[in-house]
């Protein structure tokens, strides 16, 4: 059985298509998923994000712990900020890929994949042993809720009184939404302005009806994970299992920068990462547009001259572009002629930057 | 609970079959069950006018924002007639999924087997949903 978020109810009263994801049963979508897409690049979507995990590392040594733990330099974050960072294993296999916020200076926040939250939790306690620190679980706690779109800040600034204006990209701050106490985080996985907000349990059913109300003169639509993943693909962001996972190190992604070498202290994985820090990757991540229609998917083989260069990613139609795109991992320097073999037709793909979409600020 | 018409068949495969009762041609699209657990369809491949089916072949695909699915020939015999609306604008399938979306005509050679009354594809469809 999948586990509800504290939001089923309110899913199911608005007919959403409810599926399992890493355990969780979670909507799917609400209604149409284009429109749901759509409603996010032009207005606004409200998500329920309560499958994600958020682990605390709180105490006097909790930054140097995290430093020890993870791949980034989180002690030298200002209280406030967030940053995107990875868990690697000693091989420097990436085991998920993070935020984590600094609420005050001993006390942390790491949220975590869905799929993966309680093997981080087990692995940050392990690895904080050393240190003056305490690492908790609280993810059945929290829940999260996401306003997300050009929209967004109009929509929240109706329910609180947080100074929202100075809020930067990756920042959290604490304050009240619609009277609830929330963690206000400058944050998403969509490519649009938007926040994160987390609530206790009990309180997201009441922000959930107070953010809809809200957002209604706006445009704001309940959007479900179906739109959420084309959102992220168009904006080139990676998902832990499709363009991450343990057999990549974050160079193999792309995604070196997030490895801080100059951070005191040895941190798990690096010495494999830095073994392979220089090294060009037997395969690069590229953004492909399909030419026709057909939609390359998640597994299917990237060919040149019918022989296999690479493997695609993640796939779906982008809204945005008008053509189906892919991320996918294809070998260094075949860049041209590429094909996938979609059903055993080899569909014309051409290889462009990413990511596919990038919002006017 | 989908609208399932009672002047169609059906088969397991969620597609309608229309135009049994005469034995000559038939047309032939997906349910709105179907449509409603695809999402958003936006591409559809169907068979070539002049192609030659049987029974179960597959003959063409419709893919959505999540997922790709083959269409399988309900009947026998000869693709007459394909829908080049629903190939131009997909979300026929979603908006009208037994009117404007329907998806190509058969002109039938022998009695199709073992396909749904209304009542079955119901039960059928009651029993996934």
């Amino acid at each position: 059985m999948s586990r509800p978020t504290p939001l089923r109810d309110i899913h199911e009263s608005l007919g959403a298509t409810l599926t399992d994801f890493a355990g969780w049963l979670m909507p799917l979508r609400y209604g149409s998923e284009s429109a749901e897409h759509r409603a996010v690049r032009e207005a606004a979507g409200l998500f329920d994000l309560s499958h994600m995990g958020e682990i605390f590392v709180t105490g006097p040594q909790a930054g140097e712990a995290l430093d020890h733990a993870l791949v980034g330099h989180l002690s030298a974050l200002v209280p406030g900020r967030a940053r995107y960072t990875m868990i690697v294993n000693e091989r420097g296999g990436v085991l998920d890929d993070l935020i984590v916020y600094r609420l005050g200076d001993e006390e942390f926040m790491v949220v975590a994949n869905a799929s993966n939250y309680e093997m981080v939790a087990v692995e940050l306690k392990e690895r904080a042993k050393a240190y003056d620190a305490v690492v908790e679980d609280r993810s059945d706690q929290y829940a999260l809720i996401a306003v997300q779109g050009p929209r967004a800040q109009e929509i929240l600034s109706t329910l609180t009184d947080a100074d929202l204006d100075t809020l930067k990209y990756y920042a959290g701050l604490p304050g009240l939404v619609d009277g609830r106490r929330a963690l206000i985080a400058r944050t998403g996985y969509t490519g649009e302005d938007g926040f994160e907000l987390f609530v206790a349990n009990q309180d997201a059913v009441p922000l959930w009806h107070a953010i809809t109300a809200a957002g209604e003169p706006f445009g704001l639509k309940p959007a479900g994970l179906s739109s959420r993943d084309t959102l992220r693909l168009e904006a080139g962001m990676p998902l832990y299992g499709n363009e991450l996972s343990a057999e990549l190190t974050p160079f193999d992604a792309g995604l070196g920068r997030v490895v801080k070498f100059d951070k005191p202290g040895d941190f798990v994985g690096r010495s494999a990462l830095e073994a392979v820090k220089d090294d060009t990757p037997r395969r690069r991540l590229v953004g492909l547009v399909a030419r026709g229609r057909r939609v390359p998917r998640h597994g299917y083989p990237v060919t040149k001259d019918g022989a296999v260069v690479g493997e695609v990613t993640s796939g779906a139609p982008s809204q945005s572009l008008g053509k189906p795109i892919a991320m996918a991992y294809v070998d260094t320097g075949a860049d041209s002629g590429l094909a996938v073999d979609i059903r055993g037709s080899q569909e014309p793909m051409d290889v462009v930057e990413l990511p596919f979409y990038r919002r006017n600020k | 609970m989908s609208n399932i018409p009672d002047d169609l068949s059906y088969t397991k495969e969620h597609e309608w079959v229309a135009g049994l009762d005469d034995g000559l041609t038939v047309t032939v699209g997906v349910t709105a069950f179907a449509a409603d657990a695809l999402g958003d369809v936006v591409y559809v491949q169907l068979p070539d006018v002049g192609a030659s089916v049987a029974q179960g072949d597959s003959v063409g695909e419709v893919e959505s924002t999540k997922s790709v699915n083959e269409i399988y020939a309900p009947v026998g015999g000869e693709v007459v007639e394909v829908n080049q609306n629903v190939v131009d604008d997909p979300s026929l399938v979603n908006s009208d999924p037994y009117g404007e979306g329907w998806m190509f005509r058969v002109r039938m050679e022998g009695d199709p087997e073992d396909l749904l009354s209304p009542a079955e594809y119901t039960a059928l469809t009651s029993g996934e949903s």
